[in-house]
């Protein structure tokens, strides 16, 4: 017993929002990456997201292929429909005002979600998780299951290896060079439109990424990104879009808050965030990792 | 009068020639459902067209507005009047508590913002008893119209929605042609020069945020009467997110635009109803196609080939 609390049902939901938490900050992430570089806000996040999780479903459909290969399949094919997008639609609005593309990728996404509920409904779809990561393991205080185990790691890893690209080497220099100011990257002869297009397929492919790991959590489904989006950009607001690791921290921190909230005050555990997001707003509107403008 | 220029004036008189003749040859209740969509546009315009902060949050106040005149209505059986302008006062404090809030960031910030206050109020409704959950609030009279015009002849009502529409149209005008209209026009142009000729453009886009989800919540009042029901669909973001299609599609920051894109957006949507999800995908579709070749929306592109401010 801890604070009143049965101890399994508090690690039960400390590791329940540990997991929504590591889909907020991978989520979060792709969304900072893509608005340093592109200056949209990419609405149709969650509809990528929820692509990636289709992707997985239908190469073990259709083709058989499984869960490991489908993690890395997944974010190529996917980032690769991104990139595409970016090419031939996105990119012809860098030089409006930034709200037109809010309203674009909105638009995508109903696009998107739409289809997807045309062709396979909205109850959701079955995916199992691979054989190698069923079962559970006994920590002495709490049973884990090995695949939600797995899905923190895996997420903690992807988190910290685009933190790494970005931050520590000359492809994430130049990266943030061009956010700083593109026309000067370029005049050094960087191929900035390519920089902007690969960093918008990267952050899609980051949320394929955690649409796969999603799968077999969540039941695959067209409403799956939808739920989580609009508390990512809760989150995003909490956070402040000016740091790769404050988008990283912010999305882990508020899926634990979330999760004890489940606990302590179960009747606020949908509204914490933003009831959190209130609280940053009044204290400090630019949030805790943000760039003063 | 209002400060309408000469091809307003007529244009104006069109479309009250039109909402005159219109029930005779249609259904009323389409068009009543097209006019609680007008006024809602219009009201979301005075803040994205005039102040340039796109709210993604406006099914809050619209939402809000229905579920209290739907309640004040089905619980205390007050005048029709009385519903709506419950209705509208939700939409008014509502307005100021998340106005308060977001008009410390703007642009994409501000978006962002009030989409998340209106998913805090949305998960309010889901949660709070007098909603009705998933259910909503069924049944609603229509009452009577000052306690004598009985509302639930679809033409009485009709007249009424009439009233309120147009008296929302023409405040918004006044607003917007007011020196007041024209501070907002400047803080969108350009803020921190507003701010240096010493006006406080905090307040005034508070004032402007306020005065615009009350509207939106006299349209949600309203049209909770007409067809007595006030759901979770009314705060889902997909209404906010209708409301911006809408304007979008009309035009933002034109007078006429909002009205001209809620009988396109209403109109399609009832004549894709049968198809299903193709309503969202045409939807979708549409906001694309406006961003990448039709920014100026119907009115706008209109007004821009006669060379006129419709």
């Amino acid at each position: 017993m801890i604070f009143g609390i049965p101890g399994p049902l508090l690690f039960g939901q400390l590791l329940l929002g540990l997991i929504n938490g590591a889909f907020y900050a991978m989520l979060s992430l792709g969304l900072a990456v893509i608005f340093g570089m592109l200056n949209i806000i990419n609405f149709a996040h969650g509809a990528f997201f929820m692509m990636g999780a289709f992707a997985a479903w239908m190469l073990l459909q259709y083709t058989g292929i499984g869960y490991f290969p489908a993690l890395i399949l997944a974010p190529l094919v996917i980032g690769a429909i991104g990139v595409v997008l970016e090419k031939t639609i996105i990119s012809r609005l860098y030089n409006l005002d930034h709200l037109y593309g809010l309203l674009l990728t909105f638009g995508m996404s109903l696009v998107i979600e739409g289809l997807f509920r045309n062709y396979y409904g909205s109850s959701g779809l079955p995916y199992q998780i691979p054989s190698v990561l069923q079962g559970a393991t006994n920590l002495g205080f709490m049973f884990l299951p090995v695949y939600r185990g797995w899905v923190v790691v895996a997420a903690l890893f992807v988190c910290i290896a685009t933190w790494a690209i970005i931050e520590k080497t000359p492809l994430g220099a130049t990266l943030r060079a061009a956010t700083e100011n593109a026309s000067l990257v370029q005049a050094f002869g960087v191929d900035v439109p390519r920089v902007i297009t690969l960093t918008f397929g990267g952050g899609i492919a980051l949320a394929a990424f955690a649409g796969v790991l999603a799968a077999p959590i969540y039941s695959v489904n067209p409403n799956m990104g939808d739920n989580f989006i609009n508390t990512v950009f809760a989150v995003v607001v909490i956070g402040g879009m000016g740091s790769i690791m404050g988008a990283i921290v912010s999305g882990f921190a508020l899926g634990v808050i979330e999760g004890l909230t489940k606990v302590f005050l179960p009747q606020f555990s949908a509204t914490v965030i933003f009831l959190v997001m209130v609280l940053v707003l009044l204290t400090m509107p630019h949030g805790f990792f943000g760039k003063r403008a | 009068m209002f400060g309408f220029s000469r091809s307003q004036q007529i244009a104006f008189l069109i479309m009250v020639a039109l909402i005159v003749v219109c029930p005779y040859v249609l259904y009323p209740v389409f068009l009543m459902r097209v006019l609680c969509m007008a006024l809602f546009a219009c009201a979301f315009n005075l803040m994205v067209g005039y102040v340039g902060l796109l709210s993604f949050g406006h099914a809050a106040f619209f939402g809000m507005g229905s579920y209290i005149a739907a309640w004040t209505m089905k619980a205390w059986h007050v005048d029709a009047v009385v519903a709506i302008m419950f209705g509208g006062l939700t939409g008014a404090v509502l307005g100021v508590c998340l106005g308060y809030l977001a008009i410390r960031r703007s642009g994409i910030y501000f978006a962002m913002i009030t989409l998340a206050l209106a998913q805090l109020v949305y998960f309010f409704c889901n949660e709070a008893p007098f909603t009705g959950g998933e259910d909503g609030i069924q049944q609603v009279p229509r009452g009577h119209l000052f306690g004598l015009i009985d509302l639930n002849n679809d033409m009485a009502m009709y007249w009424v929605v009439v009233a309120v529409f147009l008296g929302g149209f023409l405040m918004i005008h006044r607003i917007i042609h007011s020196p007041f209209g024209q501070v907002l026009k400047a803080i969108r142009e350009n803020e921190p020069r507003a701010t240096s000729l010493g006006y406080r453009t905090d307040d005034y886009k508070l004032i402007a945020f306020t005065l615009s989800a009350t509207l939106s919540g006299v349209a949600g009042g309203t049209k909770a009467l007409v067809f007595g029901i006030a759901t979770l669909t009314d705060v889902h973001y997909s209404t906010s997110g209708e409301v911006v299609l809408t304007t979008l599609l009309g035009g933002l920051g034109t007078v006429f635009g909002p009205t001209m894109g809620a009988v396109l957006v209403v109109t399609m949507e009832n004549y894709l109803a049968q198809f299903g999800q193709w309503v969202t995908v045409t939807q979708g579709a549409i906001f694309v196609l406006c961003v990448l070749a039709f920014r100026r929306g119907v009115i706008g592109e209109l007004g821009g080939k006669l060379r006129l401010a419709l």
